[in-house]
């Protein structure tokens, strides 16, 4: 259990800056989800933390220690890639005893490690099992497990449930969840998922180009967003951003209102024609094309009456919904 | 043949048809190896007076003791000894330097990487005969000439093996070296646990492959050994063959000729699944 501290790391491959200077700074405990789009440095940051990418410069410190130039394994972390990286043609329990194996720890001890971890994440039964002999869900467990057993000060978390069906990451995001909060061990942990972000992180980081955009307890950064590209990213259906012309206003730059803070209403600030609606039971989702051509989805309870596709009506919202953001995207 | 367990429909005439063809196939093949064991199972007088028996006869004992333990220059045992240390030699020596240039191509970031690679490969455009008097020279000077040494080092690069370990390396997924680095293994430690017990079949298809290749060699014993005692079987059976004037002892020759075969067959025969799943699937 330690800390982590990135202090402006910065990235390049060659001549491309991949990431521009990242500061976060993680309490010991604490899970952390880094979410952003492919291609905005996520990964690569994740790696650098773990030793497996060089860092072009800033420091990367756990705990109290410079890591910049130590050895993945003398970092004291445990990562869970994206496909697995499961030992083809070891049994489960020598892919979890392998790094153990490596360190020269006393056989009994790796054998306690390995069923202790092998009974908090039901594996037992296939212990002696090769990894392709497994179910997807399985697979991820013995990933898990590998992290586990070996006690690690930070667990890293490259997109560990892309590879599974909708159901089960459902199932295995609360499981990582509550092992991590078990564990009480701190966690970074990657994604492109939203929603993965917004349930399993303490804090989250939204990372855009290279560049953190925030950092926040989920609800703060839904709620708050600093900028367009978190306003946008964060929440699904995505914000509505309105030119403040198109309402009346002065000024450039945009305003965002979150759908399901607009509601029909003839009194409403703006008006639109329907172009289609969709009704997914618990919640309709309308879609306007407002005056000037802007995309505008309101979500309203499917208690509400559905309005006529090509009819034109017009939302309204509270003053408090509207989030102003200057015209290079930042928060007013 | 009749009941294939429901695999093959049965198809009447079609499915006769297609066997008969199999069989005339496999008759017309088999046929030569056949002529050359009833051969070694007969006296040298009946070989010469026509027709050729294609029965064997009774003379198989002596035939093949006479081979094994005198021969014509020198004894068949001997040569297949020989024969097996070279084939061996090389098909291990191959392997094992190809599996180490792969890794150090794949998995090594060195200064003109590709450039090795290339030379590497460009050793395929020529054969060992193209290049077989320089090879003769280096060898006599390091006086390897009737050695063993001198029978396999020359022969134990191999272009096409690393060729084969290097792209079976590369469908390897880099995570795998990465997770073997965070559990802190490191290159030779991954090499050895990882990467070799997954190339466990390529190694096998391999090694049936380049035991063949060893055995068969001809061209290379034949130039550097001048003594009898370290001649191999292959070229052995030819310098079982009359020169002049001598008189063949053709049962004996035919003899050597299926002892000779005998090694490769078993090893083919003896590694046959491992050999298939290597050639078919690769492990992942």
């Amino acid at each position: 259990m330690a800390t982590v501290s990135l202090q402006d790391i910065r990235k390049s491959f060659g001549k491309t800056d991949v990431i521009h200077g990242v500061d976060i700074d993680i309490a010991d405990g604490e899970f952390i989800v880094i979410v952003g789009p492919s291609g905005c440095g996520k990964s690569t940051l994740l790696r650098m933390v773990a030793g497996l990418e060089t860092v072009t410069s800033g420091e990367v410190r756990i705990g109290d220690r410079r890591v910049n130039e130590a050895e993945p394994m003398a970092r004291d972390i445990a990562m869970v890639f994206q496909n697995y990286a499961l030992y083809p043609h070891m049994s489960v329990f020598d892919n979890m005893a392998y790094g153990l194996k490596i360190a020269k720890t006393p056989k009994s001890e790796i054998e306690a490690r390995v069923a202790q971890a092998a009974k908090m994440l039901q594996l037992e039964p296939y212990l002696q099992r090769k990894p392709r002999e497994l179910s997807g869900g399985q697979r991820q467990r013995v990933a898990m497990g590998r992290a586990i057993v070996r006690k690690p000060a930070v667990f890293l978390f490259d997109e560990p449930l892309s590879n599974l069906d909708a159901k089960l990451r459902v199932q295995m995001r609360l499981e990582i969840k509550a092992l991590q909060r078990e564990l009480g061990v701190t966690a970074l942990y990657v994604t492109h998922d939203q929603v993965e972000a917004m349930t399993l992180a303490d804090r989250m980081v939204v990372m855009n180009g290279g560049v953190a955009d925030q950092v926040g307890a989920p609800l703060e950064v839904y709620g708050n967003p600093q900028t367009t590209f978190v306003a946008g990213f964060i929440g699904s259906p995505p914000t509505n951003f309105l030119s403040p012309a198109l309402l009346g206003q002065q000024g450039d730059g945009q305003i965002g209102i979150r759908p399901e803070h607009m509601a029909i209403d003839p009194e409403g600030a703006l008006q639109g024609t329907v172009a289609y609606a969709e009704a997914l039971g618990a919640e309709t989702l309308v879609h306007l094309r407002a005056a000037d051509g802007t995309q505008v989805t309101v979500r309203q309870d499917a208690a509400h009456a559905i309005p006529a596709e090509g009819s034109a009506i017009r939302v309204g919202w509270q003053d408090g919904a509207m989030m102003r953001f200057d015209a290079a995207g930042r928060r007013v | 043949m009749a009941d294939r367990g429901g695999m093959v429909e049965r198809r009447g005439a079609g499915l006769w048809l297609t066997h008969l063809g199999l069989i005339l196939g496999v008759a017309f093949i088999a046929f030569p190896i056949w002529l050359a064991f009833v051969a070694s199972t007969v006296s040298q007088p009946e070989i010469v007076r026509p027709p050729m028996p294609l029965l064997p006869g009774d003379q198989m004992w002596e035939n093949y003791s006479k081979a094994l333990t005198s021969g014509v220059n020198a004894p068949v045992a001997l040569m297949l000894a020989n024969s097996m240390v070279m084939a061996i030699g090389i098909s291990l020596g191959k392997i094992a330097i190809s599996l180490l240039s792969a890794f150090a191509i794949v998995y090594f970031r060195f200064p003109f990487r590709r450039v090795f690679f290339w030379l590497i490969f460009l050793t395929l455009m020529l054969p060992v005969e193209v290049r077989i008097v320089p090879t003769y020279e280096v060898i006599a000077n390091f006086g390897m000439l009737n050695s063993y040494s001198g029978l396999i080092l020359p022969l134990v690069a191999s272009a096409t093996a690393t060729f084969l370990f290097r792209q079976f390396f590369m469908t390897v997924p880099d995570e795998l070296a990465e997770a073997a680095r965070v559990d802190g293994a490191g290159p030779m430690r991954f090499f050895f646990d990882i990467l070799l017990p997954m190339s466990r079949t390529n190694i096998a298809a391999l090694f049936v492959i380049l035991f063949i290749y060893g055995w068969n060699q001809y061209l290379w014993p034949l130039l550097i050994t001048t003594d009898p005692s370290m001649n191999t079987i292959v070229m052995g059976i030819k310098q079982m063959f009359p020169s002049g004037d001598d008189i063949a002892d053709w049962p004996v020759i035919m003899a050597t000729s299926i002892l000779a075969m005998i090694p490769p067959v078993l090893v083919v025969i003896g590694m046959q699944k491992l050999f298939i799943r290597g050639l078919v699937e690769s492990e992942k």
